[in-house]
Formats: structure tokens, sequence, C-alpha cells
């Protein structure tokens, strides 16, 4: 059965697509985007011990070279995720997928459906074919929240068990894309081309930034003209909580200006989105 | 000074609240109806309370008229004619609504508003609708100032039901509370999500478990008061409560409990009961004279006696020597197996009991979670709720609350509190009522953490009109005392709130 490293299980969320859903976070990604709001949620732990050093309670400790968690002495104070230079946690738990439905099962009744984001879910594609297929038999549907990093044409037996994917555009520009994220965007946005052919997109996310409004404005009108009225477009306004120095550097340490995502939404709309969102 | 001169000299007091106050004191010299030497030990003990209910009760506590006779026939007694148009049918519920008698003596109860009114609703333009409901609702909080004033929607779709919703959004006001009586087959999805974003802004209207309820009562069942189930042209005689923590204290081990304690106790509050149902059906003049029985507004053999309890979470811990609420009722299997053991005997106890005058209801009392008094501090919990401040994250805490609701016909509810952005998502908190109620639970309902009207433990008060007394100035509302006590001693106000972040790992 197949494992894969969970950083967060959310069991009631309203943010994360349609409804009321179980969202869960898998650990790794690709992107080292400069905004990342959960740092921690990018690398896998290497095991160096640095934060088991700092914990407080000792509710983290070095066995045979691993660090192991202790959820129970845990007080959620996350000197842990300050200490880690990896930009990693050592509250990490792998699970299998049964162990994830047997979690699904206890809130059934009041979702419908289930969300899994990370860090990228994508790197994590068998498992996710082998959790879908199941949660699917539970008359449940089955979202993504995706970078965009892997092409998802190259996994159709995993689209057929995904219900609708959430794509992040964070840039149109291929450059700016790469400032942002260290990572070229031809993938994602062929996998917009792609998601939008398929019917299985069920909104696009682009994250507003200070001091960038060229930038922006690009984006938002080449995202808009593409999507038109087939998905949502959701505008997210920079915010500096938990982003780490080197993006307050680059970003600021201020929220995204009021008039400036207006203007954004409005050429959404002009474009023929329905529904844009800005949050 | 004397209880009449502090009355008379307080300042917090409306002239209206100290007629009332004063009404209470002069019945409470009566000694028609005595206590026994037991029921005086068990009060003085904490184990009985009445609820202040009064030594000589002169009306049924909660009086549960069927409105729909006033709208086909009018009133002879108040010499009104059956309506012609909306005007004239809110017209006449206003001045009906100052003759129904309660505890509070503000009617407990309004109508189904929507199944009175669409009707006439239907005959005018939506502007002339909303601006007669406008006024109509506008008298409601004026002049029934009592936050136990109920009124209820559904389980329809109605323009009645959306004018309702739209102008307790813009009215923002406490009176009256509102019950939608929710079916997922019956309650279109759109107007169930008007509810729950009028009832994130405004505390109301709480959701109804409607199959449930007609399973027990029929179709013509209310939701009065706080969330009490009665009959349709019934009501509730009487309301005292077993304080299960006190309760607790007299027994040596669980098995004393069980076997010796509960069932000596529940004997005589039953007794207690008895002898006050008696009295207001054969020595009160009102199930003879008034005309709401004359007129058949309402018929004796609807009522039924309501034996409350408060502090369940409280009983259980003490039985089983937990101290820390974190770690008992509501977060400990034992405690909670043993709580269902208690509420299967106690229901089993009740039941059993020949109810006087409740032929309607099955020829005996029903149980009723009651929602708790400042008084009873942090020892009693509401009925059988979660200690505030102790919930666990909202699935687990519904999945218990399902677990209890069943044993409660006459009512029992828990209350959730949510973070801003649930508002932006009316379809994700159906998602959650719906799962919650399928599961179970009987009476859900919810508030978002920053509004002024706030729902306290079953009734709703404003923030704002508790900060006048905090200032020792008046607040039209009866009730305002209530919430402050409940704030100031129980903590009512922090219970946990659904937030985003609060998944586990």
């Amino acid at each position: 059965m197949k494992k894969a490293p969970v950083n967060r299980i959310i069991p009631f969320s309203n943010v994360d697509g349609p409804g009321n859903r179980f969202a869960l976070f898998l650990q790794k990604c690709p992107f080292h985007c400069l905004y990342c709001h959960n740092p921690e949620t990018i690398n896998e732990c290497i095991h160096c011990g640095a934060c088991v050093a700092t914990c407080p309670t000792g509710a983290l400790q070095l066995i045979d070279q691993k660090v192991v968690w202790d959820e129970a002495t845990c007080v959620q104070c996350d000197t842990c995720l300050h200490t880690c230079t990896h930009l990693s946690s050592p509250k990490i738990e792998w699970m299998t997928t049964d162990e994830i439905v047997q979690e699904i099962k206890k809130v059934r009744s009041f979702i419908r459906g289930i969300t899994v984001s990370g860090g990228e879910c994508m790197e994590h594609a068998d498992f996710l074919l082998e959790l879908f297929t199941k949660v699917q038999k539970m008359g449940l549907a089955c979202f993504l929240d995706s970078n965009g990093a892997y092409d998802f044409e190259q996994y159709p037996e995993l689209m057929k068990v995904t219900d609708a994917v959430m794509l992040d555009i964070k840039a149109i520009d291929s450059e700016f894309h790469q400032y942002l994220t260290g990572n070229d965007n031809a993938k994602v946005i062929k996998n917009l081309t792609y998601l939008l052919q398929t019917d299985k997109l069920y909104e696009v996310r682009t994250v507003l930034l200070n001091g960038f409004e060229l930038q922006n404005q690009k984006t938002v009108e080449s995202v808009s003209r593409l999507i038109t009225d087939h998905c949502r477009y959701k505008l997210i306004q920079y915010r500096p909580y938990g982003v780490r120095k080197e993006g307050i550097e680059a970003l600021g340490a201020t929220m995204f200006k009021e008039e400036e995502r207006l203007q954004c939404a409005e050429i959404a709309k002009k474009n023929g989105v329905k529904d844009v969102i800005i949050v | 000074m004397t209880e009449v001169m502090k009355i008379i000299s307080d300042p917090t007091l409306t002239y209206r609240q100290q007629l009332i106050a004063l009404a209470r004191l002069a019945e409470n010299q009566d000694t028609s109806l005595p206590l026994t030497d037991e029921e005086k030990q068990m009060k003085a003990d904490g184990i009985l309370c009445d609820l202040n209910e009064g030594a000589a009760p002169y009306r049924p506590r909660y009086i549960i008229p069927d409105y729909r006779i006033l709208m086909e026939n009018g009133s002879a007694f108040l010499d009104l004619k059956k309506p012609q148009d909306l005007w004239e049918a809110c017209a006449h519920l206003l001045i009906m609504y100052q003759h129904v008698p309660s505890i509070t003596t503000f009617p407990v109860f309004l109508g189904n508003l929507d199944e009175l009114l669409e009707p006439f609703v239907q005959q005018v333009s939506y502007e002339e609708a909303k601006k007669c409901l406008r006024l109509f609702l506008l008298q409601i909080d004026r002049t029934l100032t009592d936050s136990f004033v109920h009124a209820d929607l559904g389980p329809k779709d109605s323009i009645t039901g959306r004018i309702v919703l739209e102008l307790t959004e813009e009215m923002q006001c406490a009176m009256p509370n509102l019950t939608l009586k929710y079916d997922p087959e019956l309650t279109s999805d759109e107007f169930a999500q008007l509810c729950v974003t009028c009832m994130m802004k405004t505390a109301k209207p709480s959701f109804a478990n409607h199959r449930m309820f007609v399973k027990e009562w029929g179709e013509d069942y209310a939701i009065a008061s706080c969330y009490n189930g009665l009959k349709v042209a019934g009501g509730g005689y009487t309301l005292p409560r077993l304080r299960m923590y006190e309760l607790s204290l007299k027994a040596k081990d669980i098995q004393d409990f069980k076997e010796n304690v509960l069932p000596h106790y529940v004997e005589i509050m039953l007794g207690f009961m008895d002898k006050r149902i008696r009295f207001i059906v054969e020595e009160s003049n009102f199930f003879k004279a008034n005309f709401l029985v004359k007129e058949g507004f309402v018929k004796q053999e609807n009522f039924t006696g309501m034996f409350g309890m408060v502090g369940l979470a409280e009983c259980c811990n003490h039985l089983l020597g937990i101290t820390d609420p974190m770690k008992g009722y509501g977060h400990n299997k034992q405690a909670d197996d043993l709580g269902v053991e208690i509420m299967e005997q106690l229901q089993a106890l009740v039941n059993r009991h020949p109810g006087l005058y409740c032929e309607g209801c099955g020829g005996h009392y029903g149980l009723h979670a009651q929602v708790g008094i400042d008084s009873d501090g942090r020892e009693n919990s509401p009925g059988a709720r979660i200690p505030v401040g102790a919930e666990p994250v909202m699935p687990e805490h519904i999945m218990h609350s399902a677990r209890f609701h069943h044993y409660f016909p006459t009512g029992i509810g828990d209350i959730f509190k949510f973070e801003e952005t649930w508002i932006q998502t009316p379809q994700a908190a159906l998602d959650i009522i719906k799962g919650a109620l399928q599961m179970g639970m009987r009476y859900y309902s919810g508030y978002l953490e920053n509004n002024d009207v706030v729902r306290v433990t079953g009734y709703l008060v404003k923030k704002s009109e508790i900060a006048k007394l905090d200032a020792h100035e008046q607040s039209l509302n009866n009730v305002t005392i209530f919430g402050k006590g409940a704030r100031d001693y129980s903590d009512a106000l922090d219970r946990r709130i659904e937030k985003y972040e609060e998944g586990s790992r």
C-alpha cells in the first residue's frame, strides 16, 4: 500500500473547494515561492537534528539518527519550524491510503469531498491514484490543489479519478515565474490548457504582489482570457504572514494594496470571467 | 432594605421589569401549594431547582397557541374578525401576542410565521410585504422585550420566509428568536443557505431536525422559547430541573448513584411536577376561563410536563473522579458511555411515571436539557453539553451531541461559533448542518465570533445591551441580565471557535 508524508489534516475546511471538505496537506514541493506562507512544507526532513535541541517540551528526539516527533508532548509552539534552516518540518507522519480513508470516514457525513494540497500534492501521484480510487467509492468528490509543476496529461489514470483541479498560476511571464518560484512555467501553462480542454478545472488562483503592478496585470489579463467563464478566478492578496526572510525582503511586510486589487478584478471581468473572488 | 424596596429603587430595572418582579414577589407569598420536607431539602441541597417558576403557578409555563385559528376565524374574545389582508393579519397577531400568558409574561411562541402569513404576502407586492413585515418585526422587538419570544419558519421556502430573513439581517434585533424547521427533502438548498447566512450574521435562525420532531410529535409541533419542542395547541405546564452535579455528590459510587440516588430524587421531582400540574389544571382559572382554551387555541390534552436536567457532564466527571474537563465528558469514552447509561435510566424512570394531564403526549412527561441559568456557574453545564472551553473539534463535538439529543423530545441544542470566513461559504456550513441532523442532532445553532447579537446558552442577547447593564443603565430586553450573568459566571460567551487552523497535524 502507498504511503505519503502528511503535514496536516484539516477535517472541516470551507476554503479548499466547494462546500465543506476534508483537506489533506502533503509534504514536499518543487517550487520555492518567495511568498510561500508555509515554507516548512517545501522539503522532506533531512534529520539533521537542529530542532531537537531547541524543542522546549522534549517532543522531538533523535533516535537511530532520525528525528522522532511525539504528538502528545508537543504544544504546537512551532519553535522547530523557526529553527529549521532546510524549509522542512519534523512534525510529519507517513500515512497509508487506508489510514487516510479511516480519517475521512470519521467525518464522512459532514463533507462533500476531499482536497489534497501541499507542498505539491503531485509529488505523490501514485499515492493519490490509490487514495482517490478508494475515496471515489465512498461517493466523495476528489480535488487536487496544485501548482501545475507536473504535466497532468502524463497521469491519465489519476485524472480519471480526479473530479477537479484547483490550479495556481503564479505568473504568466516565464522569467518572472522563474524569479518567484525558482522554476519555469511552461508545464503550468500547458496544464491550464489541458485542464480546460478536459473540463477538470475548478478554479485558478493568482497571488497579487506589491510593487509588481505590471506583472500582476499581465498574468490576470492572460489567464482570464484563457479561462473566460469556464471556472472561478481567485485573486489572492499578498500577505506577509508566515513568509520567510528572503520573501519579506523581496515582497515587503505589508498587505497588498486595496485599489490595485480592484483593477485586477476588473480586468478579469472584462475578459469574461463571471466568478471573480478576491481574498 | 425590603425586597419590595430593592425592586423599586434598582436603577437597572425598567418599569415593566419592576412590575414582573413585584408580581413574582407577591406570588411567592402564597402558601396554597406547600413544599414537602423532602422537596425543601432537595431544593436546599441544590439538586431540585424550580427556575423561580413561582409558588402558585397561575398559567402553564409555555403556551403554544394555534394561531391558524385566528387567521381562519378571528377571535370572539378579542373581537377580531378573520383578517382580510397582510396588514390585518399582522395587526391581529400583534394584538393576540399581548394576551398569551407565559412564565416570562411574554408569548414564547409567535407561530410558524411563513405558514400564517404567506397567503396574505402573496396578495401584495414584495415592497409592500416587506414594509408591513418590517413594522411587524419592529413591534415585536420593541414590545415583546424578552429573548424567549420565538417564531418558526419552514420547512418550505416562501416569500415570507425570505423577507423575514432579509429583515432579520437588516434590523439586527434580538427578538424574536427564530427556528428553521429543516428537512433536506422539503427545504431547498437555496433557502437553507439563506438561513445559514442569516444565522452567521445574527445568530438566528437555528436549525431544528424536522424529521425527528415530526416522528415524535407529529406535523403540528412548535419550537418555542430557547429550543423547546412542544405540541401546537398545547404547551408545557412546568419545567423544574434536576441539577446532576449536586445529585452526584449524594452518591458513594456509580452503583449507588444508579441504584439509589437517581431513582430516589427523580421520584421526588416527578411528584413535585404532578403537584404543580394538578394545581395549574384544577386550581388556577387558566383551563376553565382563558379565551385561549375556550376558543380552541389550546387544548389541555396537548400540554405536557417538562422534566429538566443540567450538568450531565459534571455528574459523569465527578462519578469517575475526573477533575480536568479536557480529559472528561466529551473527550473520554468511559465518561461518555456513563452519560448514555445515566440518560437511559433517567428516560426509563421518567417515561414509566404516569404523568398528570398529558394524554396527548404519550401519558408521560418529556425530558428537557435545560440551557442553564447564571447561578449554575461552572458546576452544571447546560443539559447534556460539553463544558464551554472544553469543546473538542467540531466533528467530534457534533458526534457527541448526536448521541444524546434523542433523549430530549422537549428540547436540547448545541451552539457552534464560527470564524469570519464561514460567512462567505454558507454551502460549507450547510454541509455540516445536514450531516449533524442526519447523525441525530436535534437542534443546531451557530453564529460568527464578532457579532453583536450572540446566542448565550439558548437565548439571544446583544453584547451592546450587556454593556448597558455593565454601566448600570437599563436594558429594554428582560433577558439581557441573564446574558450578563452567564458571561460573568459561566464564561458562556467563550465557547470554542471553528477555525481553519485548528485541524490535527
